[in-house]
């Protein structure tokens, strides 16, 4: 592999190459291709900016959570509250889910930085088990079991009204998906994402260098429990549902299952991985709605095992492996 | 003038286990100081005493004007210690260029600087950690601590395992960083002569302590001496 073509694998430009743009155009194009399944490609794109915020802390800062259910549910919770209050506004409603998702985020990193990686897996998984249990207990507010369920939005821009096909939370999700990518994308390429990787490949080495390693873990931390926390305000906007399933163990799982099919610390990892999973989940699901886990079981055993780097890394791989065949080919 | 490093009474090592022995010197800005003895002398420990990478059992260590004896490693880092430690350790996913840029802080020794002083690191930039030769990784190492604009560079060991010919290469780089760029140094060096004619001072350690402290000249004047305190190689 040339290193440069390794240097644009990981998206160490913040500048977007063509091909990139004509990607990004291709959920437009879904939009008036498939206009009939719009409500799947709006949870698709709401979960996707919950993973992209998770690859942050797993594929860059090297820290893998099971409690970011946490942070999406918390995130639900606010822009739904907000809304049985009477705050109709979307998108204020949205950036205040991602306010209280942060503010949770910071205390909670404190405790996650300390210690190793199991010890990070299990307080990830403490403060997700905690989280939950609080919201089940407060039903008077939460609506417990039940979930959090007749409240209306307001327009967006207070001219876009979400509508029953869900044309307006599409665009509404996709602008939010852009937006949150480009961020992240940023924030990956600048000195502090870099910095990011070199702490996972050389913890001992960056104290030394005069970087503070538990101050950029807590920050990374923090910033993708606040992008995670406008996810699920995202899904409470367009669903007008919250759900206590949407805090649970098992999404945070979900989360984690989506990036590794993708394919950690590359961001595109990210919004693959969510595709195929949501796609795979609505296709099999459809087949047999009660054991449709199973052959997600199998799907995620077949990537780890025989597809290093998930969806992303085997495809990379193969157009490689193509190109060089070509090259050897030509003259 | 006031010193840059005052070192007084330092005792140190890995848990319970005591490497240096009550060590004590002191360095003006400007002044490069060769670090020398054998194997196992506790060379390597100094220095990593002086990052806060060991137990510090007892003594001081300040460093411009600042009290760094509890320090934890980053703020030692931006006080303006700059360690090039001798194992390298690039980050293989980083590229040279991101070696650089990730730790930078103001000061004069920004890339243009870094890749006037190492032009084979500018022909080597977007190359990653892992795909570079000992001696380009070596010259990364001292890059990226010299990006941190410190006011003192810790070098343990930077010509071990090269070519001679990268040697000499990094001896010419490094005598001028100290005799054109009045850089402060520390160097551990196994290649003693090498080490003292870069330098103006030389400090030899034997079993965690202090045996000899003179002007590099002196002990290379005297190679009966020399090669009785350090194995000459």
């Amino acid at each position: 592999m040339s290193p440069r073509s390794s240097a644009i694998e990981r998206l160490a430009s913040p500048r977007p190459r063509p091909v990139e743009v004509l990607a990004w155009l291709l959920p437009a194009l879904a939009f008036f291709l498939v206009p009939d399944n719009l409500a799947l490609g709006v949870s698709i794109m709401t979960y996707a900016v919950a993973v992209l915020a998770l690859d942050l802390v797993l594929g860059y800062a090297g820290i893998v959570s099971l409690g970011h259910a946490a942070f999406f549910g918390v995130g639900a919770y606010t822009a739904g509250l907000l809304a049985v209050q009477g705050w109709k506004e979307p998108l204020t409603g949205m950036l205040l889910a991602g306010a209280v998702s942060l503010a949770l985020g910071f205390l909670a990193s404190f405790l996650v930085v300390r210690g190793k990686d199991l010890t990070r897996l299990m307080v990830t998984l403490g403060i997700g088990l905690v989280v939950y249990e609080l919201a089940n207990r407060l039903s008077s507010v939460t609506g417990g079991m039940d979930g959090l369920s007749g409240f209306e939005i307001g327009p967006i821009f207070g001219v876009f009204s979400f509508d029953l096909y869900g044309r307006t939370a599409w665009w509404y999700v996709y602008g939010v998906l852009i937006l949150v990518f480009v961020l992240l994308r940023l924030v990956v390429s600048s000195p502090f994402g870099l910095s990011l990787r070199a702490i996972r490949e050389g913890v001992s080495r960056m104290p030394a260098l005069g970087a503070s390693v538990d101050h950029r873990l807590r920050t990374a931390f923090t910033l993708s429990a606040g992008v995670t926390g406008i996810a699920g305000g995202l899904l409470a906007q367009t669903t007008q549902f919250v759900g206590i399933d949407s805090l649970s163990v098992g999404r945070s799982a979900d989360f984690l299952v989506m990036l590794v099919l993708g394919g950690t610390g590359r961001l595109y990892g990210a919004l693959i991985g969510t595709t195929v999973f949501m796609i795979a989940h609505d296709y099999l699901a459809d087949m047999n709605p009660v054991y449709w886990e199973f052959w997600m079981g199998l799907l995620l055993m077949a990537v780890v095992l025989f597809a290093r780097g998930g969806v992303v890394g085997a495809g990379r791989r193969l157009l490689q492996t193509v190109k060089t065949k070509f090259a050897r080919a030509a003259p | 003038m006031a010193d840059l490093l005052k070192i007084e009474g330092l005792c140190s090592g890995y848990g319970q286990a005591r490497v240096l022995d009550n060590i004590s010197f002191s360095m003006r800005a400007g002044e490069s100081l060769a670090l020398l003895g054998r194997n196992g002398v506790g060379k390597s420990t100094l220095m990593r005493t002086l990052m806060g990478l060991t137990v510090r059992h007892s003594g001081s260590v300040r460093f411009a004007g600042i009290d760094l004896s509890n320090a934890p490693p980053h703020r030692r880092a931006r006080a303006g210690l700059g360690w090039v430690p001798q194992e390298r350790a690039m980050f293989p996913s980083l590229t040279v260029e991101e070696h650089l840029t990730t730790v930078a802080r103001d000061g004069p020794w920004n890339l243009a600087a870094i890749y006037d002083v190492f032009p084979r690191l500018r022909e080597r930039r977007s190359n990653l950690g892992n795909q570079l030769s000992g001696g380009e990784q070596q010259m990364v190492a001292i890059a990226r601590a010299l990006v941190t604009n410190p006011r003192l560079l810790l070098l343990d060991e930077p010509m071990e395992g090269l070519a001679p010919i990268i040697v000499q290469e990094l001896a010419a780089v490094v005598g001028r960083l100290i005799r054109e760029a009045g850089l402060s140094v520390i160097v551990v060096e196994q290649h003693a002569r090498l080490a003292l004619s870069m330098t103006a001072r030389a400090i030899v350690l034997n079993r965690g302590q202090i045996v000899h402290e003179s002007s590099s000249q002196e002990l290379l004047d005297d190679g009966a001496k020399l090669g009785r305190l350090v194995a000459v190689a």
